[in-house]
């Protein structure tokens, strides 16, 4: 995009409103294809960088069909289906931002780039909220893996009282400082007297606050579905509810059913204990706990809704190993298209788009319409799995 | 195709068209929800979300991406990165398909895990 870049010297005045035309370049048409054409092998670098992950999911899924039936009751489809439409929505208003930046009309690219830099930063904290909940379950990928059928409960003083999840808290650090100094940042630069540096920061600081109710909002809805445990009812494997049943069986370990039993009575007692209270024995030492859930509501939660670890098969780890590097990949997609598009921001406020001078927005727009491609795909093959 | 007109080489979209094609995403995401997992889809339930996948992906390109009007050398150079996607796929699907059965005819070894939560490991079953 270095194309984009002001010519240096006056002498290409010749150029009719060459402003932005490189020296390299006959005309801004010329100047446009060429990063055109560039634009479209870089996507297509994009999806070979990605296929690498398409290939281990499709080979794994023919081979192994049964970790993916397994995995798929940890994946919410409320949430996953929330985030289509939000990336969904962005690529409206991309596609949107690149007509008016055709059209000329600099204020309606700044505005429709905001909005689509905030469903970006919503995506990521909806994002957040699911990965903090599977990692409190100990879904991690490969060796990282603890599952054990217990959500770890909150330690954290703010965690606490909030009722969400450390990891959450953890994940949300960095946004909360960026929310905090672009804001005092806008307050600085409007006081120095730049109004255009000081509405760039105050559009930064709106998407970082669209992570913010990205998270909330998941978060509320996370509350809301496990309080009526319907986000993991479907489960087709063995459940918990059968618990009781199979604490009969033969092949549970000495502390497995001390588990098992601490199972039982955190179903007869409380139904959702999670993050209340963390106070009487808030260790994170999974699994061998046992008697944590005494009073119903322990460090430990069991959700009576998830599958059992020895039901689970070995390899279910290796779903989530696939899950985490595709969506993390995209996350990180996603996080750069904020910086492209914090960068078209920029530039619509200064007004430098024209009917033949719109390039770069359009260049942007194609790389975030691919994000949203490739989510596309990422939906139906991780979450909709049955 | 661009270039062709009088004045200039952008040509917006019409509201109208951007509005259509995110109302028919909107309606195919609700779509696959609903049809994933409906039992009487059986096998086909994958290819089902797949299909449903592609026509979304591909109103993406045409009209968001603005593909329908691009120029022949854009289109070409894209798609034919799916053509390398499907060889990638194809050639290694191939290749594990062919020493499936030698893997199969192995138990497979449980797997060592180091944290103190190390359960009982599952008895050695071969894969499907």
């Amino acid at each position: 995009m270095a194309v984009a870049e002001p010519a240096h010297d006056t002498d290409h005045d010749h150029h009719e409103h060459g402003e932005f035309i490189a020296h390299h370049f006959d005309s801004a048409e010329q100047q446009y294809d060429s990063g055109k054409l560039g634009i479209w092998v870089f996507l297509v670098t994009e999806v070979l960088f990605f296929s690498g992950l398409f290939v281990a999911y499709t080979l794994w899924r023919s081979h192994h069909p049964e970790i993916f039936t397994q995995a798929h009751v940890f994946l919410d489809k409320v949430l996953g289906g929330i985030n289509t439409v939000v990336l969904l929505f962005s690529s409206l208003t991309m596609a949107w931002g690149v007509r008016a930046a055709q059209m000329g009309r600099n204020r309606v690219v700044a505005q429709m780039t905001l909005i689509t830099m905030v469903c970006a930063a919503m995506f990521l904290g909806i994002k957040a909220v699911e990965y903090s909940h599977k990692w409190d379950l100990g879904i991690k990928p490969a060796s990282l893996w603890h599952y054990t059928g217990e959500h770890t409960a909150a330690v954290g003083p703010l965690a606490v009282s909030l009722g969400i999840s450390d990891w959450l808290v953890t994940l949300s650090i960095i946004p909360a400082i960026l929310l905090i100094a672009f804001v005092v940042v806008s307050v600085v630069l409007r006081l120095m007297d730049k109004p255009v540096w000081s509405t760039f920061s105050a559009g930064l600081a709106i998407t970082v606050g669209g992570y913010f109710l990205g998270a909330v909002g998941g978060q509320l809805y996370m509350q809301a579905s496990e309080g009526s445990s319907s986000h993991a009812s479907r489960a087709p494997v063995v459940l918990h509810a059968s618990s009781a049943g199979y604490q009969e069986q033969d092949h549970v370990a000495g502390q497995e059913k001390a588990v098992d039993s601490h199972a039982a009575d955190a179903k007869a007692g409380e139904a959702h204990p999670d993050g209340n209270a963390a106070d009487e024995h808030a260790s994170n030492d999974h699994g061998t706990d046992a008697h944590a859930g005494d009073s119903g509501h322990g460090a430990h939660a069991v959700d009576p809704h998830l599958p059992r670890k020895e039901d689970l098969d070995q390899d279910v780890r290796i779903f989530f190993s696939i899950y985490y590097c595709m969506t993390g990949l995209h996350a990180f997609h996603i996080l750069g298209g904020i910086a492209f598009l914090a960068w078209i921001f920029y530039r619509s406020l200064v007004g430098h788009w024209r009917p033949d001078y719109f390039g770069p927005v359009d260049y942007v727009g194609l790389y975030w319409h691919l994000v949203d491609l490739i989510w596309i795909y990422l939906f139906p093959m991780l979450y909709l799995i049955d | 195709m661009a270039g062709n007109h009088d004045h200039g080489f952008a040509h917006p979209c019409p509201p109208w068209i951007l509005f259509t094609t995110f109302f028919t995403l909107i309606a195919l995401t609700i779509l696959t929800v609903i049809t994933a997992g409906q039992p009487y889809l059986g096998p086909f339930a994958v290819f089902v979300s797949m299909g449903i996948a592609t026509i979304k992906a591909t109103l993406v390109a045409l009209f968001f991406m603005h593909m329908f009007w691009d120029k022949p050398i854009n289109i070409l150079t894209f798609l034919s990165s799916f053509f390398f996607v499907s060889l990638f796929i194809g050639f290694t699907l191939l290749d594990t398909d062919h020493y499936q059965n030698q893997i199969n005819a192995f138990p497979r070894e449980p797997l060592i895990i180091p944290a103190s939560a190390a359960p009982a490991p599952p008895p050695a079953a071969t894969a499907s």
